[in-house]
């Protein structure tokens, strides 16, 4: 059943793919064209393709209601196939051929970083999904994600001051984004006063598949005597044989709780939670909170992919708070210019399905709720701990050396994504 | 804080009242008020009310405490109470949480169980351990006393002091000494001599609990009990020291035959045949995958289902591989660049197959209860069942194939193509045939590892690449056209990684790994075990 309507929407993709492209030759100035930059094939796949989904889901909706400045929209998708080259070729494609007036794309940092010179060059919009290391504003680009203060240094103090961590483990795979994380989370656990030899950082190759060794030193490190907590910045495919290697181990979560920072909804739907449970993880959404907008929003997602056992997850609210926030900053501009949409982006405000509302910040961060959750059984999240309102996203971390000083700012007269405040000078990002 | 203390205070008082007067005295409204509290969203709240349910003496007490640490204790949305409740069918079927009457079923949404988090887990543990202490069962009773170890609750110390006295099983009696042992070293009032003899019946236990407790002694005032404590840690830390030394070994070989099992198929194709088949990393993806169908076709025989799953994936994975061979590798004999790129084109086209077919997500494979869990030798030292069942795979896997080899007609066939192909076909041997079968049993037995690996690792389209590197390389370390020599290279490589891994970090253990297999092999380019005779001169 599930197969035969895969084949039937490819089908229907396909058709529509076609009908399009003659469409947008017959009337190109009357829709609005939405660019969707996510791999659909290599190993970003099991992510970025859901994310595909949700943005065609978002635009058929907006449509539904009319369009936007009474032009209907029109998705346009290409796919990077998880090369990161490809990323700013295909980013090259969209801007120029097909003259998007937005890209929603990207997942890993590395592709993000290949994308960032051409939408600069080019003056493009993009809006990003995903959690990520911060040390970065662009004039272009909307990080609709977690800033490492808006995921990492929450959980951090949630071990500290609810579960009495005293030990950390700083586990990641191989690449910027846990490197600068747990460059953070070094210099941010020293500053509350862990000592040095209370602090092991692990890192291991991209799809690391043998974990005995590292679960094994994890647990020797955990029996010292002091409460101890891992925080996981393991990404994609490798966290599902380290979970397995945790529960065969038997490391309970009430002796050595893990908080992941990129295990959600969808990673664990590869996996048998059960011995997994009570394990954490810091987002800044779940799809287990009730509130009437995630009600709907899951309703509305399980009718688009016709399956009513895919999750939602963090990116994709991420992605749903990115997109709604255009669309209005669009109809507040009157216009799809770049430089008019980003001027109106700032300040603007949508509803989080968490509840309560998400806020532009001048940074291009937003302002959102940290919400820390535990692994149940059924795979999904149950809330124990969340902020009492809103963390504003830091684009340049407080805690590390380089970044102190800086902050972004994209209002007049700063405008600048990289701006020393002691010394009052921009770092180079500068608009034109 | 004073809203916990009032609720603790009410409790109090409600769970006196309720001990003082008789249960009949409606017991049922202090039971569903004490439920009520449960739904705050503060945690203190909640273990305040968890405590005086354990304290209630309510007949329902235990029963709704199992139900919350199960989560069947569930907020009915719709009619705001407190129900208990099981998953039926996507959604709830509800029943009274007193009197246990159906209350009839709500969709998933409708009603959500009672959160509660690692310390309430933890607490709730504790209370059952307490009543485990009398379990009729003496496995039971050990182990609700080993996980009180490192408790300093009078209430708990006097319970496990009158098990103590009344206990006739000698493991247990062990194991409630090990407890009070260590209590005795965190308490203050206890004197010198009951601490020496704690230190002294503690020095040989490898209860990472007792070595802290141990430890928050170092400083104690009187010498001779800093000395005791500083030779029972030296006694410790050198068995411990000796079973880390084992657990590394039990790793190394585990390691060893996952890549044992990776290579054993390529062994065969590249080995024997010489054809340098990319699509090899798929073949043991197909395996898995069909792991992953098997179980969705016997929903309730995850027990038994690999063992269907292991011929299934032999066929098809096999099948798959003759197909390559007739399609594509046939043409191609002698020409190994194109054959590079040709598998390598398949391996693309089966990755995006499994893609579009069962979508870029990776699938669950549920593991056996047999495969699941540890065998707890002591407590620094287990072995995971899931590992000790690969590695003997991997050794019956391979005995298999070298008895096919060695013993039977298509081994003798395949070993006479292999070493001289026109001789063999003058013999009267019809060498397309056979290498179409052995192009299909190396293809086989790829799958074969799949079933296994996918007890480790996800089940996703990107699972084949991480084990194509490692299996060409443990097949040319060990000698092409050598099963002996794959056996041995993937033993000693799984070893040498998993001993330099603690020292260097799993990054640079792999390139080390790496980089002393190219020296090697610049060194010897036959590898390990380099195949003599006429034939491997060409």
């Amino acid at each position: 059943m599930i197969m035969k309507r895969r084949w039937q929407r490819l089908a229907q993709a396909g058709l529509a793919a076609g009908a399009l492209s003659l469409s947008a030759l017959a009337n190109a100035a009357d829709t609005i064209k939405v660019g969707i930059l996510h791999s659909l094939s290599g190993t970003m796949a099991i992510s970025e393709s859901t994310l595909k989904d949700t943005v065609l889901m978002l635009v058929e909706e907006q449509n539904k209601k009319g369009g936007l400045l009474g032009k209907k929209l029109e998705p346009v998708v290409v796919d990077p196939a998880s090369n990161w080259p490809l990323f700013a070729e295909k980013a090259r494609e969209l801007i120029s051929k097909e003259k998007v007036d937005v890209i929603f794309g990207c997942w890993t940092s590395v592709s993000r970083k290949s994308v960032l010179p051409v939408v600069e060059e080019l003056n493009g919009l993009l809006f990003y999904p995903v959690q990520y290391e911060g040390e970065e504003s662009s004039k272009n680009v909307f990080y609709t994600g977690a800033a490492p203060n808006q995921q990492a240094i929450p959980a951090v103090d949630y071990l500290i001051d609810e579960l009495g961590a005293e030990r950390f483990v700083l586990a990641g795979t191989d690449y910027v984004y846990p490197r600068t994380t747990n460059k953070i989370l070094e210099a941010y656990l020293k500053s509350k006063g862990v000592a040095d030899e209370d602090i092991m950082i692990n890192y291991t190759p991209f799809g690391h598949s043998d974990w005995q060794s590292i679960v094994s030193r994890i647990k020797e490190f955990g029996s010292q005597g002091k409460k101890t907590a891992v925080v996981s910045t393991i990404n994609g495919d490798a966290n599902v044989p380290f979970y397995k290697e945790l529960g065969n181990q038997g490391i309970d979560a009430a002796d050595i709780p893990v908080v992941a920072f990129s295990v959600g909804e969808q990673e664990l739907s590869g996996v048998d939670t059960g011995p997994l449970v009570g394990h954490l993880a810091a987002w800044n959404y779940f799809q287990s909170v009730y509130t009437d907008e995630n009600n709907s929003f899951i309703k509305q997602w399980h009718d688009y992919i016709g399956d009513s056992k895919r999750v939602t997850n963090d990116p994709m609210e991420a992605t749903y708070i990115g997109f709604n926030m255009w669309a209005k900053a669009v109809e507040k501009a009157k216009s799809t210019d770049t430089d008019k949409v980003a001027d109106a982006m700032i300040g603007i405000t949508t509803a989080n399905l968490t509840g309560g509302t998400a806020v532009m910040n001048k940074n291009h961060h937003l302002s959102k709720p940290v919400l820390i959750g535990e692994i149940q059984d059924d795979g999904q999240f149950a809330v124990v701990w969340q902020t009492d309102g809103l963390v504003a996203g830091d684009a340049w971390s407080d805690f590390l050396p380089g970044s102190k000083d800086l902050i972004a700012d994209w209002t007049k007269p700063i405008n600048c994504g990289n701006y020393n405040s002691k010394t009052k000078t921009c770092g180079g990002q500068a608009a034109q | 804080m004073l809203r916990v203390f009032a609720l603790a205070l009410a409790l109090l008082c409600l769970t006196s009242v309720a001990q003082a007067e008789s249960p009949a005295t409606e017991p049922t409204t202090t039971i569903e008020e004490v439920l009520q509290h449960l739904r705050s969203r503060s945690f203190d709240d909640k273990a305040a009310a968890i405590d005086a349910l354990a304290h209630s003496g309510h007949p329902r007490a235990d029963a709704l405490l199992k139900a919350l640490q199960d989560r069947r204790l569930l907020l009915d949305r719709a009619n705001d109470r407190i129900v208990l409740g099981e998953r039926a069918d996507g959604g709830w079927r509800l029943h009274d949480p007193l009197s246990e009457a159906d209350l009839g079923t709500v969709e998933s949404r409708a009603a959500a169980p009672i959160t509660i988090n690692n310390r309430l887990r933890r607490q709730i543990e504790n209370l059952q351990a307490a009543v485990g202490l009398n379990n009729p069962d003496a496995a039971q009773r050990r182990a609700a006393a080993t996980s009180l170890i490192g408790t300093k609750d009078p209430d708990l110390l006097a319970a496990l002091r009158e098990r103590r006295a009344r206990e006739d099983n000698t493991s247990v009696a062990a194991a409630i000494d090990t407890t009070l042992n260590t209590a005795a070293l965190y308490s203050e009032d206890s004197d010198l001599n009951t601490r020496l003899n704690a230190i002294e019946a503690l020095s040989g236990s490898l209860e990472p609990t007792v070595r802290n407790a141990l430890r928050s002694r170092l400083d104690s005032y009187a010498p001779s009990e800093r000395k005791a404590v500083e030779t029972a840690l030296k006694r410790i830390d050198a068995r411990t020291a000796r079973y880390q030394t084992a657990d590394t070994l039990f790793f190394g070989l585990s390691l060893g035959s996952v890549l044992l099992l990776a290579a054993i198929g390529l062994a065969i194709t590249f080995g024997v045949m010489g054809v340098i088949n990319m699509a090899h990393g798929e073949l043991i993806m197909l395996g898995a995958y069909t792991t992953f169908v098997v179980q969705q076709v016997f929903p309730q025989g995850h027990e038994w289902s690999l063992l269907v799953a292991i011929p299934a994936a032999f066929l098809i994975s096999g099948f798959v591989g003759v197909l390559i061979e007739r399609f594509v590798i046939r043409y191609l004999y002698g020409r190994p660049l194109e054959t590079l790129l040709a598998t390598f084109g398949i391996s693309l086209i089966l990755q995006q197959a499994v893609r579009v077919i069962f979508s870029p997500l990776n699938r669950s494979v549920v593991t056996p209860e047999w495969m699941s869990g540890a065998w707890q030798i002591n407590p620094v030292f287990s072995l995971t069942f899931n590992r000790l069942y690969i590695i003997a795979f991997a050794l019956t896997v391979f005995l298999g194939l070298l008895l096919v080899l060695k013993k039977t007609r298509l081994g003798l066939q395949v070993r006479a193509v292999s070493q001289n192909r026109q001789t063999a076909r003058g013999l009267g041997i019809r060498s397309d045939r056979i290498n179409a079968l052995t192009f299909g049993l190396g293809s086989g037995i790829a799958g074969v590892a799949g079933v296994a690996l996918a007890q480790l690792t996800n089940v996703g389209p990107n699972l084949g690449q991480a084990y194509i590197i490692d299996s060409f390389m443990v097949v040319v370390f060990g000698g092409v056209g050598n099963l002996w020599g794959t056996l041995t290279a993937a033993f000693s490589l799984g070893i040498a990684n998993k001993l330099l891994e603690p020292v260097s970090g799993a990054v640079l253990a792999k390139i080390f790994v790496l980089v002393f297999i190219i020296l090697f092999i610049q060194r010897k380019p036959r590898g390990l075990f380099p195949q003599r005779g006429r034939a491997a001169e060409e």
